[in-house]
């Protein structure tokens, strides 16, 4: 038997991103012994690309703003299939959330009065992200990491040991959930994983554990997202019996750099746009006026004239098509490059040197100006971007209670963050992420310490063989011989995930893909790696495939069996969307080996919700027998 | 525009290592992290590195490049001639963990030496009144993206591994900076910054600045102005008197 | 692959070979010309101490009416020459050596302990580091934390003092708008040394950073001293340039003096231009 750490937690918390830290505060706060892991350094979690900011609808720009209307935009964006219910608390708590990070030394950019700005984003109908320049996300983990520091500061004096009561394991990876039992039937007991520096294996004896591993990306090949985005913590949940929901749905950010192929696919922010830039194709045409669909007409400009003015004159303009959701914009992009329209470098023109000075542009989007100039030599406040779609963001994740963020099928597993699914639908708003991770993080965290609470003495205890089982498992990839490397396997799946489950989707593509991700998991069983478990790259992405790989297939057999098109899922032989669909998520788990999929109804909207929306613009998305109760239904 | 670069990357442990050649291809637009990677694909898979934004954005791959701290995603290939040899090695004021990995844990104890964010007591969440102009200096410090190569390069503790204990960095004089110019941060950080993390090791030679790849005016905006906030409090004969007159503590907030 | 570099037979176990880290036996593994910028500092500052350690002892060619070398002004001996005492001579008349050695210690002070100097010799004499990332060869450092180079905190006098002598050398300038003769309306080509002289040391003082710091940088809310903040933001501008300031106005002195030196020895004569 390999030697092994061991520690005891009441609640351990796998993800040191937004959401894994507000968790953990919670559950800190509530008196719980709290561990977070994390695959990277503190203070490094993906949260920290986030550019844009932080949505909630504090209303210090615009005082039209509300909850109601931050919940109205949020749905729509997600064309009507999100959780209704975490819609809402979202919507109601976000202010709340931002207003705690100030507390804890959070500065945001100010208003003339000393109230935290807010900026406009894409399908936010007022100034709604709270942000520092492009970095809010750094300000975001950084707050919440020195909120850390204080509560272990706080325990120092108190209990003479600074981590006695919250301890980060950083560079440490999970690789499985302990139960008490089999997988379906057992209670969360603990989580296997290992040291990454070392190579040596720990053990967390934990009732409560909270995945907070935020996405899939990495399983694209262009894409915003960093290798630690390897959907860990969706195989984690499905391995131990937890569902997924919505892995069709996946958001492709239209603007990311094309050029170096270096460099593809790293962010370019939306807040380019919110601060006036515009879309061009290769004629010099601001294309985006021609790809307005219907259910958006009402609500943005047709003309270039008046979309100018709407950036001085909000209240009595409509806003410019560049602000459309992401999803319509990526899309657009998509059918210029199609159609030869695009830039030298297979994107289209992003153009705010010509709107903005030099001064403003480098003042409001300082990170932007530096990653252009710095990794590929253009200044942008003299030429224009090049720019493309980008794996981004994945709106499907680990099913959850909305109020405590607790898996309805394995009991002591909680999630929040990227890495759970419901909150945004088919299509999540640009900066309603990083207000996603305060709200849900911190009722996880809170849902885990009640959990436990409940339990009292009772705690499942892991089952020995599976601790052998996980240890085993982590170190097969040693003993197979002559197998072939993982970074060609990882290679291969990204090329796939790329090319045949990507932006467009069609029957044909999708089985083709799902074909060749049968190969390659049988390819990836016998992968071989070299060395020995000191920080061991190869050995690290050997264990990450093998949740990529898993999450691929839910990505596509969702995809294959989702016929319509909606939100972050377009299918060119199902280009409409079928209010029939709506109603259904699409909901995936893992028996043995095998990904098997089954529909399950959408929760259905309270009427009071309902109410908030105009009876014509449901019309566009729901049935009419769904709609019996609207106030405005004709009788 | 491809060609096959030297390379020379420190391969090792605590136990021992070399410099290591190796030829690798280079495309265009490249930079080094992106040439490590190759060595990671093609050649030497247990090669270990830090990184994860690949943009900047998070600090993890700080290595040095031909002797200098710098972030190998922001290292361009095209900064080097294509005949010259470029040299990779760890962090040489930390501890080596593997390879181009250090353990970089100094500075997370260090962080957790400075007193945290202290608001005025009473103000409660949604309150917080800030002027930009007064929150702009601290600011700029928040955008440290702790990549710590202004911690490697300092050679306070760089070569005198025995100044550790007292010192706590540029990193954390900015951080230092920050709270003491928070406009609503309420504790007294000086006396502090002098005599428990060694502000008067640092001889302002600037090095911290020199390598910042947020281009945080470390030592100017930071480091100075604490020394002069330093002197108010502490070395200042008028100040004191000042101070006394008015019945305050010197360095008190004006 | 092969293998290039032994690790070192010997190092002394400290600084960048401290146990733990990466064996490295290189002090360093830069590949630029990292020494040429602290040997061109240390050469014109040493050119600097010994032409001014000259001519202060020198006592001799520093004024030709009506220009007084700024090593000397003001001067406060009986010895200067007439003219030379628009200050009064307050020393009196035991006072033997050279004028300049009674008031050299202020600008010299100020000088010594300016943030930017410091720099440039702790680097360039000290070694201290020689470079960024370059092994500095001593065993034990301890900083500005112990004396003497704990006085270095006093540099704000030194800037309060420095301002008077702003003035002083201001008004130097002013008087050199003078022929020979102590009539007004004329000037020279020495006239313009001393205007730009004493340009750039307003340039070099208003830009240091205890300047930066008393007219704004020490308050915590700029919202509440929107006059100090617009200083504050003014010197700040000119506090990026502080280096250039300090070289500038190095060589404005040591220009300055040459060339009344040679006026006065009478190597050349003064152009009038009217
Ligand atoms: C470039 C970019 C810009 C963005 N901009 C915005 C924006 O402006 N506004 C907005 O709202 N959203 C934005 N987003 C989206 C948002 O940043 C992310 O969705 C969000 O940060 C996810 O946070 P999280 O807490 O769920 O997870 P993350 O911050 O990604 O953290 C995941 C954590 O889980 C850990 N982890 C993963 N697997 C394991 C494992 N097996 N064992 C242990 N630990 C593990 C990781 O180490 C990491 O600490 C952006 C995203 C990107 C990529
Ligand atoms: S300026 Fe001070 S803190 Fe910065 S590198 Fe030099 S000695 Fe270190
Ligand atoms: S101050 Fe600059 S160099 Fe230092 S850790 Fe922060 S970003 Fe890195
Ligand atoms: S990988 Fe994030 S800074 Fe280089
Ligand atoms: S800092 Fe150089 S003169 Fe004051």
């Amino acid at each position: 038997m390999t030697d092994f750490e061991r520690h005891q937690y009441d609640v351990v918390v796998i993800g040191s991103g937004g959401a894994g830290l507000r968790a953990a505060i919670a559950a800190r706060e509530a008196g719980k012994k709290t561990a977070v892991v994390c695959k990277s350094l503190f203070g490094k979690a993906h949260t920290v690309m986030a550019e844009g900011g932080i949505a909630a609808s504090m209303g210090n720009v615009n005082d039209n703003d509300n909850w109601q209307v931050h919940f109205r935009d949020t749905m729509r964006g997600g064309k009507f299939m999100n959780n209704y219910r975490m819609a809402e608390l979202h919507a109601k708590e976000a202010p709340d959330r931002v207003w705690e990070l100030e507390e804890w030394g959070a500065l945001f950019d100010r208003t003339p009065d000393g109230k935290i700005s807010q900026r406009n984003f894409g399908g936010h109908e007022y100034p709604r992200l709270a942000h520092v320049g492009d970095r809010t996300g750094l300000e975001l983990i950084r707050t919440l990491q020195q909120k850390i520091v204080s509560l272990q500061q706080q325990d120092e004096k108190d209990l003479g040991d600074a981590e006695a009561m919250l301890k980060v394991f950083a560079e440490c990876t999970i690789t499985d959930l302990l139960l008490d039992d089999e997988p379906g039937k057992g209670k969360i007991a603990g989580a296997f994983g290992y040291y990454r520096e070392t190579g040596r294996f720990v053990v967390f004896d934990t009732a409560a554990v909270v995945v907070a591993t935020g996405g899939i990306g990495k399983s694209f090949k262009v894409t915003s997202n960093s290798w630690e985005y390897t959907g860990d913590g969706l195989a984690l949940a499905m391995r131990a019996g937890g569902t997924v929901l919505n892995m069709e749905f996946i958001q492709f950010h239209p603007t990311g750099m094309v050029w170096p192929l270096s460099v593809k696919g790293i962010l370019v922010t939306e807040s380019v746009r919110g601060d006036g830039g515009i879309l061009k194709n290769s004629e010099g045409k601001r294309f985006m006026f021609d790809y307005i669909p219907d259910v958006f007409k009402a609500k943005y400009a047709t003309t270039e004239e008046e979309g100018d003015r709407w950036y001085t004159d909000p209240d009595n303009n409509l806003r410019p098509p560049e602000l459309l959701p992401r999803d319509e914009v990526a899309r657009a992009i998509n059918s210029e490059v199609k159609a030869g329209r695009g830039s030298p470098h297979g994107g289209v023109f992003l153009d705010i040197a010509s709107r903005k000075s030099p001064d403003v542009i480098r003042k409001k989007l300082p990170s932007m100006y530096h990653q252009f100039k710095e990794l590929a030599d253009v200044d942008i406040t003299v030429e224009p971007m090049e720019v493309g779609p980008t794996c981004h963001y994945v709106m499907g994740g680990i099913e959850v209670d909305p109020d405590t963020g607790a898996s309805p099928s394995v009991q002591g597993l909680f999630s929040a963050g990227e890495a759970s699914g419901g909150m945004h639908g088919s299509n999540r708003l640009g900066g309603n992420s990083l207000s996603d991770l305060l709200v849900f993080g911190r009722r996880a965290g809170l849902g885990a310490s009640a959990y436990v609470e409940g339990l009292g003495g009772n705690k499942p205890t892991a089952k020995e063989e599976d601790i052998t089982k996980a240890a085993d498992r982590a170190q097969a990839p040693f003993t197979h011989e002559g197998g072939e490397n993982p970074y060609t396997l990882h290679q291969e799946l990204q090329q796939t995930m790329n090319d045949l489950v990507g932006i467009i989707r069609t029957d044909a593509e999708i089985k083709e893909a799902l074909k060749r991700i049968e190969v390659l998991k049988g390819r990836i069983a016998n992968m071989t790696v070299e060395g020995h478990r000191q920080f061991n790259p190869g050995w690290h992405l050997a264990l990450d495939l093998q949740s990529m790989i898993i999450v691929s297939e839910c990505v596509a057999k969702a995809a294959l069996t989702r016929t319509e098109s909606r939100g972050g899922h377009t299918r060119e032989d199902f280009p409409t969307m079928e209010s029939d669909w709506r109603v259904v998520n699409l909901i995936c788990s893992l028996h043995g080996n095998d990904i098997e999929i089954v529909k399950q109804p959408l929760p259905i909207m309270t009427n009071e919700l309902l109410s908030l929306f105009e009876h014509s613009e449901l019309e566009k998305y729901l049935a009419i027998d769904e709609l019996k109760d609207h106030p405005e239904a004709k009788r | 525009m491809a060609y096959d670069a030297s390379f020379r990357v420190w391969r090792g442990n605590t136990n021992g290592g070399e410099l290591t050649n190796y030829k690798v291809s280079v495309n265009e637009g490249e930079v080094v992290l992106d040439i490590i990677h190759r060595l990671q694909q093609t050649q030497t898979p247990d090669l270990a590195v830090r990184w994860n934004c690949k943009a900047g954005k998070c600090g993890s791959c700080s290595a040095e490049v031909n002797g200098k701290p710098a972030l190998l995603c922001m290292t361009r290939m095209n900064t080097f001639t294509e005949d010259e040899t470029v040299t990779v090695t760890p962090l040489r004021t930390f501890p080596v963990i593997k390879d181009l990995v250090t353990d970089v844990s100094f500075n997370y104890q260090k962080a957790r030496e400075i007193p945290s964010f202290t608001p005025p007591e009473g103000l409660k969440p949604g309150e917080y009144r800030m002027q930009q102009v007064d929150v702009e200096r601290s600011q700029e410090f928040r955008k440290c993206i702790e990549c710590f190569l202004c911690q490697d390069v300092c050679h306070v503790i760089r070569d005198h591994e025995d100044n550790k204990p007292a010192f706590s960095g540029p990193r954390f004089f900015i951080r230092q900076a920050e709270l003491d110019m928070h406009p609503l941060d309420t504790a007294s950080r000086k006396r502090d910054a002098q005599e428990k993390h060694g502000i008067g090791l640092c001889n302002i030679t600037k090095c911290c600045t020199e390598v910042c790849p947020e281009h945080i005016k470390i030592t100017d905006n930071a480091i100075i102005p604490m020394k002069e906030r330093v002197a108010d409090a502490k070395y200042d004969p008028l100040r004191w008197l000042g101070a006394k007159i008015r019945g305050r503590q010197p360095g008190d907030v004006e | 692959m092969s293998t290039t570099e032994k690790p070192a037979a010997s190092n002394d176990g400290t600084g960048v070979f401290s146990p733990g880290r990466a064996r490295i036996s290189a002090k360093t593994l830069r590949v630029d010309n990292w020494w040429v910028q602290p040997t061109i500092t240390f050469i014109i500052l040493l050119s600097f101490v010994i032409y001014s350690t000259w001519r202060a002892f020198a006592n001799a060619d520093y004024f030709s009416m009506p220009y007084l070398s700024p090593f000397y002004s003001p001067c406060l001996a009986d010895s200067c020459p007439p003219g030379s005492q628009d200050f009064g001579s307050w020393i009196g008349s035991w006072y033997a050596w050279s004028p300049a050695l009674i008031i050299l210690i202020f600008p010299l002070g100020f000088r010594m302990t300016c943030y930017y100097y410091r720099k440039a010799y702790y680097r360039s004499f000290w070694m201290s580091p020689p470079a960024c990332a370059v092994a500095e060869p001593h065993k034990k450092y301890s900083g500005e934390t112990k004396f003497p180079l704990i006085l270095e905190n006093v540099h704000r006098y030194f800037f309060y003092a420095a301002l008077v002598f702003n003035v002083v050398l201001t008004w130097d300038a002013i008087a050199s708008f003078r022929n020979p003769q102590g009539e007004w309306g004329h000037a020279g080509l020495g006239t313009l040394f001393l205007v730009g002289n004493a340009t750039l040391l307003w340039l070099y003082s208003l830009s240091c950073h205890s300047c930066r710091h008393a007219v704004g940088g020490r308050l915590k809310h700029f919202s509440n001293h929107p006059v100090r903040y617009k200083w504050w933001t003014m010197v700040s501008k000119l506090n990026t340039r502080h280096m250039l300031f300090a070289w500038l106005s190095l060589f404005g002195v040591a220009f300055t003096d040459f060339y009344i030196y040679l006026v006065a020895s009478g190597a050349i004569t003064d152009p009038r231009f009217f």
